[in-house]
Formats: C-alpha cells, sequence, structure tokens
C-alpha cells in the first residue's frame, strides 16, 4: 500500500512526512518525527498518556490518524517549556512531587495545560474530571490535582 | 555504621526538585519503547486463542515468504532448558521461564507467545503474524483456583509434584507446594476464646496497571555480545535471565536501563527480551518489541486470585486467643504465587501466642502470577482484617482499641521466626486514633472503616559508585533502576555524606556493564539497601579525602574531621591547618593519589518491617450499591523519610491501587477460558474523578538497621486499604463483603438479600 504525503504543523513548524494509512497521528510523531514524549499506554483512547492538542482540542493522538493531518496543527509536550522556561505547570509538578515514574506525566500537562486555557479556576471537581481521561498508577492522583489547582491560583495571581 | 544517632540532618528529610524531573515534564526521558536504532526492525509476537492447547504444528513458510520480513522464530528456536531446579539456582526453573517467554508443546493460556516475526514496518509485522499457520488440539482448561486444586481438573504439567507434603506424592497434580507455619497450637487454644469468626474469601485476578507497556530494543553483534535497553525493575536480572535462557556468558550481554515507566512488581521479571535477541540476531539488525495493552494484560505477570479460608477467636474483652489461615492462590500457568510471603504477612499487625498460616498454591490456565507490590500480603489481610473487624462488631467494642490491645511491637515473636525490633505498628495505630477523621460526624448510607498492614522490607545486595569531579561536584551511580524518585534519595544521602549541596551531586543508574551488581528493584529496597551503598561509597571518599589530608598536614587521619564538607583539624594531634573543603581536596588529587572514587558493594541485612493503618469514609448509594470514598487516612511508619514527597507519593500511589483492588479491578474470563477486559476501558483503574485526596501521615520510627534509620516505604500502603474498605462498607450497609472486587452489582445484591 503506498504511503501519503502529508503537509501540518507540529509546534508551530512547518513539517511534511509520509505515512501508511494504519499509522496513528502517535505513531507519525514518535516514529516518523522522532517526537517521543507523547506515549502509548493503551492505543484505545483509555489512558490520555499521548494527549496532544489539535487545532487546540485537547485529543488522544492514538485515536487520530496520520493521513487526517492535512494542513492542520498540533501542538505536543516537547513544546511547552519555552526556551530554558518551563511552563508553570511543569515546575509546580517538580516542586511538588506530581510525578513518580513520570510515563504519564507529559499527558496530565498537556491536559491540563487545556483545562487552565479553557477554565483558569477550575474547582477541584472540575479538575478532577478533566483529569479523569489520564490515568496514573504511581500517584493516587492527589499531587497531580494539588499541582494543577496551585498553579492555576499562581497564574491567576500573576495576570 | 555508627554515628548517626541524634545527628541532625541537612539534606535528608528536606524536598528538592527530583535531579531526573526536568526530563520527565518537557518528555526528554527516554522509557522503554523509546530507543530507536538505525534500521531497527518492528517485532511482534503471535499469541495462542486457547487456554490449553497440544500445538500440533507450526507452519512460519508463508509469513517468512512476505517482503519485509526478515525473521521468524518459534519455541524450536530457544535453547532447550533442563526440566525442573538445579541446585543453585535459587527455585527458578529456567524450562518453565523459557516456556512462558514461547510455547513449547501446549499453550497453557490465552495470550501465551508461540511465535515471533520481526519486520520493516508494524503493518508487515502484523500482515506476517496472520500468515503462521498454528495447527491446535484444544484441551480442557482450569481458570479458577478452588477448580484447579480438585482431584481431576485439567493437567497443565506432567512434572509438577506436590512440595511441602507428606508423603510426597507419585503423581502429579496442579498442586504446587504446600506451605505452613505455626506458633502454640491454635486448635487446641480455640476452645479458651469466647467468641470465633469464621469466613471465606474470595478474589479474583489484578493487575498492576503500570501505564508503560513493556518494551524492549536488541541488537546482536557479530561477535557474539548482546546488547539490549529496556525498561524494567532491574537490568542485571534481565541480563542474568536473558543471558541463562540463551546460554550465552553474563559478560557477553549488556543492558542499558531505559526509564520505567511504573512497574510496581511486575517488571521483575522478563516477557519478551530474549524473543527480541533472537529475532535480531537471525534477522542481524536491531529488533523492537513493544507490548500492546491487550498484551500486557494476557500475557505478563498479574497478582494471583485467592481463595481464603479464615478463623480468629478472641475473649469478651477483644484480646486474641488464637488465629488460623488457609490461603489458596492461583499461580497461573507456572509456579511463581506469592503464597509463601502471603502466609508470613497475614497475621503481622497482632501479637498471636497460637497461629497457623498455611495454604496451597495451583497452577491455572492464566499468565503467569507475579509479584504485585507487597505480593501476597493484600489478599491475606483483607480477610484477617475482615475478620478481626466483625469480632469487634459482635463484642460491640472499638475496632481501634481492639487492634491497639492485640498490636505487634517490639519483642513480637512472628509467625515465620524473627521477633520484631523496633517497629511503628501501634504508633501507625495511635496516630489514626488521634486524627481528626474521628470526630467527622457520618450521615446516612456512610460507614468508617479501619484496617492494619504489614510488609517485611528485603536488604539485598546492591553496589554504588561516587565520583569526585575535579571541581568537588559528585556523580553518583548505582545498579537500581529509579522506579518513583530513588534518584533524589540517593543525592540526598550522598549529600548529606559529602557535606556538599544537594545541586552538587548528579545521579545516574548505570548500565550492567558500568555499575556493580545491583539486586532488582522490589521488596522496598532501594532506598534501604542502595542507599546504605551510597552512604557507604561516600563515607569512603570522605575516609580517604582525611587520609589525604592527613597526610598533607603531616598528622594522624585521626586528627582531622570531616564537617560540613570540609576537612578540619580536630584532636590531639591536629595543628593549626586551615579547613580544606572537598572542592580544594578535589583539586589537588592528581597530587595526592590520584581520582578520588568511592565504592561500596554490600549485602544489606537489617531491613525493618514496615506498618501501615488506614481508616476511610464512604458512602454507598442504596439504589446502585456504589462506592463513593469521603474521606482517606493513611499512616505509615517511614523509618526516615529521604524525601518525604516521594514517600507521601509511595502511601498514596499504594492507597488507591489497594481501592482499586477493593472496588473495580478484575480479570473476567468467558467459559472458553479467554480474557474478556484485556483494556483499560473494561478492567477500570481508578481515575482521578474516583477518589477523594488521600492524606498521608508519615511517622519516622528508626530502623535500627540503617545508618539513617530508614525502612522501606514502596509496598505496605497496598496492604491495608482492601479491607479498610470492605469495613467501612459494613459498617454503612450492614453487609459484609468477602468477595473482591466489591463492585455495584455485588453490594446491591447484599444489601437487597438482607431485606
Amino acid at each position: 500500500m503506498s504511503k501519503f504525503h502529508i503537509s501540518a504543523t507540529v509546534n508551530g513548524e512547518a513539517v511534511e512526512y509520509l505515512c501508511d494509512p494504519k499509522q496513528t497521528l502517535l505513531d507519525v510523531l514518535r516514529d516518523e518525527l522522532n517526537l517521543t514524549g507523547s506515549k502509548e499506554g493503551c492505543s484505545s483512547g483509555d489512558c490520555g498518556a499521548c494527549s496532544v492538542t489539535l487545532d487546540g482540542r485537547l485529543v488522544c493522538s492514538c485515536l487520530v490518524l496520520g493521513v487526517e493531518m492535512q494542513g492542520r496543527s498540533v501542538e505536543t509536550i516537547e513544546s511547552m517549556a519555552s526556551g530554558e522556561k518551563l511552563h508553570p505547570l511543569q515546575q509546580k509538578f517538580l516542586e511538588a512531587a506530581a510525578l513518580q515514574c513520570g510515563f504519564c506525566t507529559p499527558g496530565f500537562l498537556v491536559a491540563a495545560k487545556s483545562l487552565l486555557e479553557k477554565n483558569p479556576n477550575p474547582t477541584e471537581s472540575e479538575t478532577r474530571y478533566w483529569l479523569a481521561g489520564n490515568l496514573c498508577r504511581c500517584t493516587g492522583y492527589d499531587k497531580i490535582i494539588r499541582a494543577v489547582l496551585e498553579t492555576a491560583a499562581d497564574m491567576r495571581g500573576s495576570k | 555504621m555508627a554515628g548517626y544517632e541524634g545527628k541532625a540532618f541537612k539534606w535528608v528529610g528536606t524536598r528538592p526538585v527530583r535531579p531526573d524531573g526536568v526530563d520527565k515534564v518537557t518528555g526528554r526521558a527516554n522509557y522503554g519503547a523509546d530507543q530507536n536504532l538505525a534500521g531497527q526492525l518492528t517485532g511482534r509476537i503471535l499469541r495462542s486463542p486457547h487456554a490449553h492447547a497440544k500445538i500440533l504444528s507450526i507452519d512460519t513458510s508463508k509469513a517468512e515468504k512476505l517482503p519485509g520480513v526478515k525473521a521468524v522464530i518459534t519455541g524450536k528456536d530457544f535453547p532447550q532448558m533442563h526440566r525442573g531446579v538445579l541446585p543453585g539456582d535459587e527455585g527458578v526453573n529456567f524450562h518453565y521461564l523459557s516456556s512462558n517467554i514461547m510455547a513449547r508443546d501446549k499453550a497453557l493460556y490465552d495470550g501465551h507467545a508461540v511465535a515471533a516475526v520481526a519486520a520493516t514496518s508494524a503493518a508487515i509485522a502484523e500482515e506476517a503474524l496472520a500468515l503462521i499457520d498454528v495447527k491446535y488440539e484444544v484441551l480442557p482448561h482450569v481458570i479458577d483456583v478452588d477448580d484447579a486444586l480438585k482431584p481431576g481438573a485439567p493437567l497443565l504439567h506432567d512434572d509438577i509434584f506436590t512440595t511441602g507434603v507428606n508423603p510426597k506424592p507419585d503423581k502429579p497434580s496442579n498442586t504446587v507446594q504446600r506451605v505452613h507455619m505455626a506458633l502454640g497450637d491454635a486448635n487446641a487454644a480455640f476452645k479458651d476464646a469466647d467468641i470465633i469468626v469464621e469466613r471465606s474469601f474470595k478474589s479474583k485476578t489484578v493487575h498492576q496497571g503500570y501505564i508503560e507497556p513493556h518494551a524492549v530494543v536488541a541488537e546482536w553483534c557479530e561477535d557474539g555480545q548482546a546488547r539490549i535497553w529496556c525498561s524494567s525493575q532491574g537490568h542485571f536480572m534481565v541480563r542474568a535471565l536473558t543471558a541463562r535462557l540463551l546460554n550465552m556468558e553474563v559478560a557477553q550481554v549488556r543492558v542499558m536501563p531505559a526509564e520505567i515507566g511504573g512497574g510496581f512488581g511486575g517488571k521483575t521479571i522478563i516477557f519478551i527480551e530474549p524473543t527480541a535477541v533472537l529475532l535480531a540476531r537471525k534477522a542481524e539488525r536491531p529488533v523492537r518489541i513493544v507490548m500492546s495493552r491487550d498484551e500486557v494484560f494476557r500475557a505478563t505477570g498479574p497478582a494471583p486470585g485467592s481463595s481464603i479460608d479464615v478463623k480468629i477467636g478472641a475473649k469478651k474483652n477483644g484480646m486474641l486467643v488464637a488465629a488460623v489461615g488457609e490461603f489458596r492462590f492461583q499461580a497461573g500457568a507456572f509456579p511463581g504465587s506469592p503464597l509463601g510471603p502471603a502466609c508470613m504477612a497475614a497475621f503481622g499487625p497482632y501479637a498471636l501466642a497460637h497461629v497457623t498460616s498455611a495454604g496451597y498454591e495451583a497452577v491455572t490456565n492464566r499468565p503467569l502470577c507475579f509479584s504485585y507490590r507487597a505480593p501476597g500480603a493484600p489478599l491475606a489481610s483483607f480477610a484477617v482484617e475482615s475478620v478481626i473487624d466483625e469480632i469487634a462488631q459482635k463484642l460491640n467494642i472499638d475496632p481501634m482499641e481492639m487492634r491497639i490491645m492485640n498490636g505487634s511491637k517490639e519483642g513480637t515473636q512472628m509467625v515465620y521466626g524473627p521477633k520484631l525490633k523496633a517497629v511503628g505498628n501501634l504508633e501507625c495505630l495511635k496516630a489514626i486514633k488521634n486524627h481528626p477523621i474521628n470526630k467527622i460526624p457520618l450521615g446516612p448510607n456512610q460507614g468508617r472503616g479501619l484496617a492494619a498492614g504489614f510488609w517485611f522490607n528485603l536488604g539485598g545486595q546492591s553496589s554504588a559508585v561516587v565520583n569526585i569531579a575535579e571541581d568537588g561536584t559528585a556523580t553518583i551511580m548505582t545498579g537500581s533502576p529509579d522506579i518513583g524518585g530513588s534518584r533524589a534519595s540517593m543525592a540526598l544521602m550522598a549529600a548529606e555524606v559529602l557535606g556538599i549541596d544537594y545541586s552538587k551531586v548528579r545521579p545516574i543508574v548505570g548500565d550492567t556493564s558500568a555499575v556493580g551488581f545491583c539486586e532488582i528493584t522490589h521488596g522496598s529496597r532501594v532506598t534501604f539497601a542502595t542507599g546504605m551503598a551510597i552512604i557507604q561509597a561516600a563515607e569512603d571518599v570522605v575516609l580517604q579525602c582525611r587520609q589525604r589530608v592527613a597526610a598533607m598536614w603531616e598528622v594522624d587521619v585521626e586528627a582531622v574531621v570531616w564537617e560540613d564538607g570540609h576537612a578540619r583539624p580536630a584532636g590531639a594531634n591536629a595543628g593549626e591547618q586551615k579547613p580544606l573543603s572537598l572542592a580544594q581536596i578535589a583539586a589537588r588529587a592528581a597530587r595526592t593519589g590520584g581520582p578520588l572514587v568511592g565504592k561500596a558493594a554490600i549485602n544489606a541485612g537489617g531491613a525493618g518491617p514496615a506498618f501501615a493503618v488506614h481508616i476511610c469514609d464512604v458512602e454507598v448509594d442504596p439504589e446502585t450499591g456504589g462506592v463513593k470514598i469521603l474521606r482517606y487516612v493513611a499512616s505509615q511508619d517511614a523509618g526516615k523519610a529521604i524525601h518525604p514527597s516521594y514517600v507521601e507519593g509511595q502511601i498514596q500511589g499504594g492507597a488507591v491501587q489497594g481501592i482499586g483492588w477493593a472496588l473495580n479491578e478484575e480479570y473476567i474470563y468467558g467459559a472458553d477460558g479467554r480474557l474478556q477486559n484485556s483494556g483499560f476501558l473494561d478492567y477500570r483503574i481508578p481515575v482521578a474523578s474516583d477518589l477523594p485526596m488521600i492524606e498521608p501521615i508519615i511517622l519516622e520510627i528508626p530502623n535500627p538497621g540503617h545508618p539513617f534509620g530508614v525502612r522501606g516505604v514502596g509496598e505496605v500502603g497496598i496492604v491495608p486499604p482492601l479491607a479498610a474498605l470492605a469495613n467501612a462498607i459494613s459498617r454503612a450497609t450492614g453487609v459484609r463483603m468477602m468477595d473482591l472486587p466489591m463492585t455495584p452489582p455485588k453490594i446491591l445484591a447484599a444489601i437487597d438479600a438482607k431485606k
């Protein structure tokens, strides 16, 4: 089966790639573009480790096909820090020990950033439901939820 | 080892950012599946759809001819191992281990590997799997442990003869072993009890549920060396087992530890590494195998399901008189279930003069049952703590007071042999007793439950190197994979001993050719044992510094002390010299004896047992049977919390895994012996919206066996939640759940039956 030629925007840069019709966006990111920060935990949209934003909307990149990307724009964990400056969520996750093994962390950060862009002042319950699509098996979620709520408060305070 | 008692720590007990943190919040950290070698092929594994079947033939010819397929292997490509356990192999049956990785004459469970391919793309590899023609003769299967123990059950192996029974059986069976340990005479002592409660419990297989699937990249070199990149709980374990199964010398295999995306015991054994090496050798190109989530559920090493009877007798005042536990554990298709540890841990929180802990392990047509966080203890504890709670209910006494009056403490004789040294059981109980949660009034359909848990913790072999750079900064290396922040703990302990800033210590996990042997990251051992190696390696540096400075000053080494990262003059022979910092000493290394390298290679004894006590409030919906956890508080004795945030994380994570085990999680098999819920949608681990905050309470009752007082903290937190929830549900509803998981339909049926 021949491959498709796709032109898309990844983390603000124009990219071109060839992909076969079975490859997911996650496969393309990891295997064709060497962006391995997005993780595969299930390939069925249940774990959220592959969370990215597609044209600004939070999606599981394992549920998007690489061939659907023509003309579209994706943001991954690799673009979250700007230069040497971590995003406030990244910094807070470090300070609050909101990660243990770290495998789910990129997905949580991308999803939490998306939450705070939509809702700068989420309740604990709203945060827990927004992040219910991201599985973490190490932390019991406590420190993750606290880190997101504290970051939200910090970001509101600095505005 | 002495010298730290009563010392105020500068770094130990602080909460700095972990050294590997930035890599993990930016996506830069490399996990098992992130390795990418030039020319790398994709490996895929064909798995049996049958629970039990004779493999009549495997025809791989069509797959081999498919363009892009570079190698196909089956069980015939694996070296034959000795059948049985050889002396010196520490109980490992390498024939079974090899047969689990690739089936030989029989497939023993749904998901059992039967062949593997390496191809230039995933799509071609999958197409090739479909072209492999396996002819099976389907055999009767057995899934449940009680069924597997029955005479006449479908037989998995012809060479399992039950051990631990007298006389030794002359016929093979599914019963692997009988374990029996006792103190006093429990059966005779029950006559002194005012109340006896005897109950039976069942539980299903559950999975560790690490989010990172197993992944490996293997490379075969023309000189007969193999290189392996993989995530595991022990790359030395991967090296040893892979070398043995492929008839290679250990030093010919080099294993590079990737970051590990969770393990919880499930990555303490190998499943795919030898397969990847054989494919790479045959294909003459590197091969990457990444398991799918379906494969992780069907073909790794989940925790066993169980069938348990517990009988406990007590006096009217709540004093325990005697206890008997009979534990029957599934083993999966090969022996390996944690029956022994379950028997040992079951009654750990109690001082009992008369106790018997015994059980059977039986093979079943399921994936190998292996280690999951405090292996075996959560199941045993669920049964014991449920019966204790029921006795308290029946006697109408406070379950907390009953646990305190019977609690094990320093000097308590344990059923498995030793007497306890200083431990924190009573302190954990009292911390929960005094917590404000007890004053919060409960509403309708709400209940409060309590449970205690015990785990031994392990020590074992670890190596560490402390290299002092020319400017006095330090790189420290161990061979213990960092599964949840242990590099931070290692750096803190090294900084403490060296007396330099935490930020000047960079810890790494070295590969199998770079650092001395380290046992796997299990048994809550790394901060204890590998931490002890780091402390000793850093002390080695300090001693060398003192010796070099003593030579410079022309005084005895005793006249040079180490304080705050400086050599200072002290004692009778000391002179008037100016103190020298580690950086100053390092700068003179070339003129004082060469590089400053501290080393330690130890077999750490003295691991301190861990105790935990959890309390929770639940509300049970009488219409649905659904359980909502309102509050959760967990106390645990850490000995000494090196990095308290990561100790809290272990407590919180363990509690939530236990909550999933209690309420949601189970392997569901069809009548055909096939697993029906091999994905995260149907095997439901707790998500953020299921839970409240988990409040951790760290207690520090120093372990006398560690220079800083450290106990392991990783495992015991998963032990109490199962019973804590069952006990809370019992008080909320008046029904006692004895069958895990406590799903809404089961709870609803129990409530309806009581009406």
